[in-house]
């Protein structure tokens, strides 16, 4: 068997040693199927993560929403007794109320502003991010802001900056000047750049109709849970579901794929992605099929002088393996050399266990392809391939 | 001491069946080759000589009859024992696609000891030693397609013999080359074959190559109708048959 393999192996190399070109060739198209595979991966990774960045990293175990709000954040109205409500029930060690609003920001030297997420949020209590630069909110009312690395990379705003504010006050557009106190890592949520305020200052600067100015009390949409030590999620969802009325209390999984469009746009990345791969299974198959058809007379020529069937088999898988891992390698490589030139603000994002994943599966289009190359060349007979046969 | 011979075969029969009935294309054949012996076997197309060179190759099983190359009988043999076996004690040149594109003319040589796992210093001066013997002193490191038909033919007869078969076995060697190739790639054949002491059978549409056998044989409708051995029979044969 050693023979086997050794034989196997130097017939393989030698075969692609002498016909570099060729299969360069090859490599090359797998190259820019790994290209595309990965484009399509890390396009899909970075605009799920867009979309679901704030709440995958929020330090909470559960979400409660109105009942009958699906999970959906901007559909739900939580009334802050009922958020009072919520911080009694056992298990629930804090809660958070969190306001969602859509506004704007002037950034100097930009014609448009930035279309931001403006989310308020209690101060010391979850739903608040970690400031890597800066620190946390200190009241319920100030004029301070937390952005997002995104929000801070398109405004240039930096700690100690003012930023402002545009939004829309009973039909009138007001600008409102918030002091930046600290920047957070990457915390867009339905891809949107995000800035946080204290809940009492997000009333006062959110999107109003006339008959909402002058309200004061502001209603959160939902409130981030932090469960006790010794409860699990589900113990304190059932305690909350039987002594609240009207609510919903979701996982942050169960809120992420509840996301609007975030399900379908994974999935039609994803089907893309598996189409990609099923297209290149089909182009390298296609292609080591027609070399196996053109080297009939050849493996005739080793089979009928005594190299056996397994050898031949084996000479065929390692060029396989060799040409897929040299195209993956090319293109992966390609891959990363492109990623260096696009900007942050494009969705892509290189998580290494999705680019793992995708060069596990773009490794095997190779030998998945070339089986039926390979079946070919185990079943050609040396007497038809030298024209012995009667 | 008798020795025996290199090959033998008792009654061997080879039948096909086709829609017109059962065809015989190979009937009752013995024959018998000793080792240092150059034999050719002649006869119009279908007369059943290919078949009986793929039987004597171990590439086709006959339907009965026995085949001994050195007293072993290949017909009972599973299909690895057959590929052992025109591994280890048969060598080959064929009419077309006789060597591997992607390897030199040293390269084709020395696979018939890599398959057999016998490439050791000595099997390559051998390899080198028999190509230069061959004309291809300076021809060793070209691939296939940078040799002409004849040198092509010579590095295939020097790997029909550098792992010492009992049975070197060609099919129309001759059939791509101009006369004067052709005359020169048969006459080495024949002078290694038997300064080797190996059997050898040549398959030929062409009688002008009988010139340097030892004996001919002769088949027509899958049986062996007639055999010449001698310098006069073979050159009577020659002057007289055509097919």
């Amino acid at each position: 068997m050693t023979n086997e393999f050794q034989l196997a192996g130097y017939l393989a190399w030698k075969e692609i040693w002498r016909n570099k070109g060729r299969f360069f060739l090859v490599s090359l198209v797998i190259a820019l199927i790994t290209l595309l595979v990965l484009f399509i991966a890390a396009l899909g990774e970075g605009l799920g993560n867009g979309n679901r960045e704030y709440l995958s990293k929020l330090d909470s175990e559960l979400i409660v929403f109105q009942e009958n709000a699906d999970f959906v954040i901007q559909s739900s109205r939580l009334s802050p007794s009922k958020v009072n409500a919520i911080r009694r029930v056992d298990g629930v060690a804090q809660a958070g109320s969190f306001a969602y609003a859509s506004a704007a920001i002037v950034v100097t030297g930009e014609a448009e502003p930035v279309k931001i997420a403006l989310i308020g949020l209690e101060a010391n209590e979850p739903g608040t991010p970690t400031a890597v630069g800066g620190r946390p909110f200190r009241r319920n009312l100030a004029d301070e802001v937390i952005i997002d690395s995104n929000t801070a990379y398109r405004s240039k705003l930096n700690v100690g900056d003012t930023l402002v504010l545009r939004t829309s006050q009973a039909e009138k557009e007001k600008t409102y000047d918030l002091t930046v106190v600290g920047i957070a890592e990457g915390q867009q949520l339905g891809l949107q750049p995000t800035i946080f305020v204290p809940i009492q200052t997000w009333e006062e600067v959110r999107p109003k109709s006339s008959a909402e100015i002058g309200n004061n009390s502001p209603t959160p949409n939902v409130a981030i849970i932090k469960i006790m030590d010794g409860f699990t999620a589900e113990q304190v969802r059932a305690n909350l579901l039987a002594e609240i009325e009207k609510i919903e209390a979701g996982t942050l999984q169960e809120v992420i794929e509840a996301l609007p469009g975030y399900t379908a746009q994974q999935s039609t990345l994803n089907t893309q992605g598996a189409f990609t791969l099923i297209i290149g299974i089909l182009v390298i198959g296609g292609f080591f099929q027609i070399q196996v058809l053109q080297k009939v007379g050849q493996i005739g020529v080793l089979k009928a002088i005594g190299t056996t069937t397994p050898t031949v088999a084996i000479a065929s898988i390692i060029q396989i393996v060799v040409i897929t891992t040299i195209g993956v390698f090319i293109g992966a490589l390609l891959t990363f050399l492109l990623s260096l030139g696009f900007p942050p603000s494009i969705p892509i994002v290189f998580n290494g266990f999705t680019s793992l994943i995708a060069i596990i599966a773009l490794m095997a289009i190779g030998p998945l392809g070339g089986l039926v190359s390979i079946q070919y060349a185990i079943r050609i007979e040396p007497l038809k391939a030298l024209g012995l046969s009667s | 001491m008798i020795t025996p011979p290199a090959l033998q075969t008792k009654s061997v029969i080879k039948t096909y069946q086709s829609d017109s009935g059962t065809i015989n294309a190979v009937d009752s054949v013995n024959l018998t080759v000793n080792a240092g012996e150059f034999v050719a076997l002649v006869g119009p197309s279908g007369s059943g000589k290919t078949t009986m060179l793929s039987i004597l190759a171990a590439l086709l099983k006959p339907t009965s009859g026995e085949v001994l190359l050195d007293g072993i009988d290949q017909s009972g043999l599973s299909e690895p024992q057959r590929v052992k076996l025109r591994r280890e004690k048969i060598g080959f040149t064929f009419q077309a696609n006789n060597l591997v594109p992607f390897l030199s003319a040293r390269e084709n040589v020395e696979l018939m000891l890599k398959l057999n796992g016998r490439l050791d210093k000595e099997g390559k001066d051998r390899s080198v030693e028999l190509l230069t013997r061959l004309g291809l002193g300076d021809r060793m490191k070209n691939l296939p397609s940078q040799l002409s038909g004849g040198q092509q033919q010579r590095v295939a007869i020097a790997r029909a013999l550098i792992h010492n078969p009992s049975l070197v076995l060609a099919d129309e060697p001759t059939a791509s080359l101009d006369t004067e190739r052709a005359f020169q790639v048969v006459e080495t054949f024949a002078n290694l074959i038997h300064e080797q002491k190996r059997a050898g059978i040549m398959v030929t549409h062409d009688l002008r190559m009988c010139e340097f056998v030892d004996r001919v044989l002769q088949m027509r409708d899958g049986k062996l109708i007639a055999e010449y051995s001698g310098a006069d029979q073979i050159s009577n044969f020659m002057a007289n048959t055509r097919h």
